[in-house]
C-alpha cells in the first residue's frame, strides 16, 4: 500500500468520488497554487469501495466551498492544524452560485449579452439540480464541467 | 417610493395579486369608457426584437385604450440591436423616454436582464421558448370569466405538450388553485415533460395522459387546444397516423359537455375546424379580448395607478 505523509497545516478533501480528484483539482484552481498538493486516486474506502482524496497545504480560506459543494456536497473537508484534524466541515448546497459555471443553452441571453453574471439557483435540493437564472436550463454539479 | 415591479413569469404575482388584477380587468370589461383617460400622458414602449403581431397589437391597443401613447419597434432590424447594442443599454435608453416597456426577444431571459437595468416597469412579452406571462394571464382571466372560478374543474390540454410554452406556463399557474384536474392529450412524441408530471405527482395533483382527444372529451370542463406541428414528429408516417386525433371538429365536439369552453392561444391552423367557431363553446376569440383587458389591468397595476384612481372614485371595486 502506498503511504502519503501527513500535512501540518491545510485541509484534506475526503470521500471524493473515485476518479474525480483531478478534475476537482483544476476546478478549485489548486493547479494555480505553489503549495504542496497530494492527489490520491482509488484509495480503499469502507463506504464506497474506492475513493479519491486531495491533501492541500494551504489556508482553508483559499478554498471556495460553494464550488466544492456544487460539484459534490458529499465530500468531507478536514481542516488540519499542527498535523491534527481540528475541524470537519460538511458541505451544503449553496442556494445560488455566481460565475462558477456558464450556461450552455444557445438560446439563453447570456450567449449574446456581454458582462452578465452567470447565476444559477438551487431548484431541487434532493436531486441537486440547479437552473440558470435567465433561461431555467438545468445543471447538476456532478454531471457537468465547470 | 414604491418598489419598481416587473412581470417576468406568471408566478411573479401571488394568487391574491392575480385576483386583484382579474377584478380590475373585469371592471375594465364592464366599464371600458371609464378607463379612456387613465394613462393620459403616459408612454408605453413596445420593444419587439422579433415579430409578433397579435401580442404587440394587444399591448399597443391596451395603452391606447387607457389614453396613453406608444413608441417602439416591431423587429430587431429597426432597432439599435442591429448595430450590436446590448439589451441592458437599450432599456436604459428606453427608460429615458417611456413610463413602461413591453419587451419580446428571441433569447431566453432577455426581459429579465432588461428588468435588472431598467428605471421603468418591464413586462416580458415573450422570451424565446421560455416564458410568455401575459398569455398565461389571458388564459387565467378567460377561464375565470367564463367558468366563474379558477378551481374545481377538469382541463384537457391537447396537442404539442412538449414544446408548447403556453401549456407549461398555464400548468404552473393552475397548480396554485384547488381541485384542478389535468388531462394531457398528445402523441407520445409530444408528451408533457417529465419535470411537470413529477411536480404534479409531488403535489398530489391528479392528472391523466391520453393519446386520443375522443377518449376524454366527455369529461372536460375546459379544453385548451394547441397546434401539432408536422416538424415535431420523428417521421412522416407517425404524423399522418396521429394528426387527426388532435383536430377538433363539430363531430368530435358533439361528445363534449354542453357547457365546456374551448381555448386556444392562437394562431390556429387546422387543429380546430372552422365549423366549430360558431359553437357557443368556442372561446378562443373572446380569449383575445380578455387578453386586451388583462394587459390594460397589468399596465395600470405596474404603473401603480389603481390606488390613485380608487381614491378619486373612478374605479368601482
Amino acid at each position: 500500500m502506498l503511504n502519503v505523509g501527513k500535512i501540518e497545516e491545510g485541509f484534506v478533501l475526503d470521500h471524493i468520488q473515485a476518479g474525480k480528484s483531478l478534475s476537482i483539482y483544476h476546478q478549485l484552481g489548486l493547479d494555480k497554487l505553489d503549495n504542496t498538493v497530494a492527489i490520491i486516486k482509488n484509495a480503499r474506502s469502507g463506504k464506497s469501495g474506492k475513493k479519491d482524496i486531495l491533501k492541500v497545504e494551504c489556508d482553508i480560506d483559499t478554498l471556495n466551498l460553494d464550488v466544492l459543494a456544487f460539484i459534490d456536497h458529499n465530500i468531507t473537508v478536514n481542516v488540519i492544524r499542527d498535523g491534527e484534524i481540528i475541524e470537519k466541515r460538511h458541505l451544503v448546497l449553496p442556494e445560488e452560485i455566481r460565475n462558477i459555471i456558464h450556461c450552455h443553452n444557445p438560446r439563453c441571453i447570456t450567449s449574446i449579452e456581454q458582462g452578465l453574471p452567470h447565476i444559477f439557483y438551487l431548484a431541487d435540493e434532493n436531486k441537486e439540480i440547479y437552473r440558470c437564472r435567465y433561461c431555467d436550463e438545468k445543471y447538476r454539479g456532478r454531471d457537468g464541467e465547470l | 417610493m414604491k418598489e419598481l415591479r416587473h412581470l417576468m413569469t406568471p408566478l411573479d404575482f401571488s394568487v391574491e395579486e392575480l385576483e386583484r388584477l382579474f377584478d380590475q380587468a373585469g371592471e375594465i370589461e364592464r366599464h371600458l369608457p371609464d378607463f379612456a383617460h387613465m394613462c393620459d400622458g403616459r408612454i408605453l414602449a413596445t420593444c419587439f426584437y422579433e415579430p409578433s403581431t397579435r401580442t404587440r397589437l394587444s399591448f399597443e391597443t391596451a395603452m391606447l385604450r387607457l389614453g396613453g401613447k406608444i413608441i417602439g419597434f416591431a423587429d430587431a432590424s429597426s432597432s439599435s440591436a442591429s448595430k450590436g447594442e446590448s439589451v441592458s443599454d437599450t432599456i436604459r435608453v428606453i427608460s429615458c423616454f417611456a413610463d413602461i416597456c413591453a419587451m419580446r426577444h428571441p433569447k431566453e431571459g432577455a426581459a429579465m436582464v432588461a428588468a435588472g437595468r431598467s428605471e421603468i416597469p418591464v413586462i416580458n412579452a415573450g422570451d424565446g421558448g421560455h416564458e410568455h406571462p401575459t398569455q398565461t394571464l389571458t388564459d387565467l382571466l378567460t377561464i375565470r370569466s367564463l367558468y366563474g372560478k379558477l378551481s374545481d374543474f377538469t382541463i384537457g390540454l391537447c396537442g404539442d405538450l412538449k414544446f408548447g410554452r403556453t401549456v407549461h406556463s398555464l400548468i404552473h399557474a393552475l397548480i396554485r388553485y384547488q381541485g384542478v384536474k389535468f388531462i394531457f392529450i398528445s402523441p407520445p412524441e409530444l408528451r408533457v415533460p417529465d419535470y411537470i408530471t413529477e411536480l404534479l405527482a409531488e403535489k398530489g395533483i391528479s392528472y391523466e395522459e391520453v393519446i386520443r382527444l375522443d377518449d376524454c372529451l366527455p369529461d372536460l370542463d375546459l379544453l385548451y387546444m394547441t397546434r401539432v406541428q408536422r416538424e415535431r414528429f420523428f417521421n412522416e408516417e407517425d404524423y399522418v397516423r396521429l394528426k387527426d386525433f388532435y383536430i377538433l371538429d363539430k363531430d368530435k365536439l358533439s361528445r363534449a359537455k354542453q357547457d365546456m369552453h374551448i381555448l386556444h392561444p392562437l394562431p390556429r391552423v387546422n387543429e380546430i375546424a372552422v365549423d366549430v367557431d360558431d359553437d357557443p363553446r368556442a372561446a378562443y376569440f373572446p380569449q383575445v379580448q380578455y387578453g386586451l383587458f388583462v394587459r390594460m389591468a397589468l399596465i395600470m397595476t405596474l404603473l401603480d395607478m389603481t390606488d390613485d384612481h380608487m381614491n378619486h372614485g373612478l374605479l368601482r371595486w
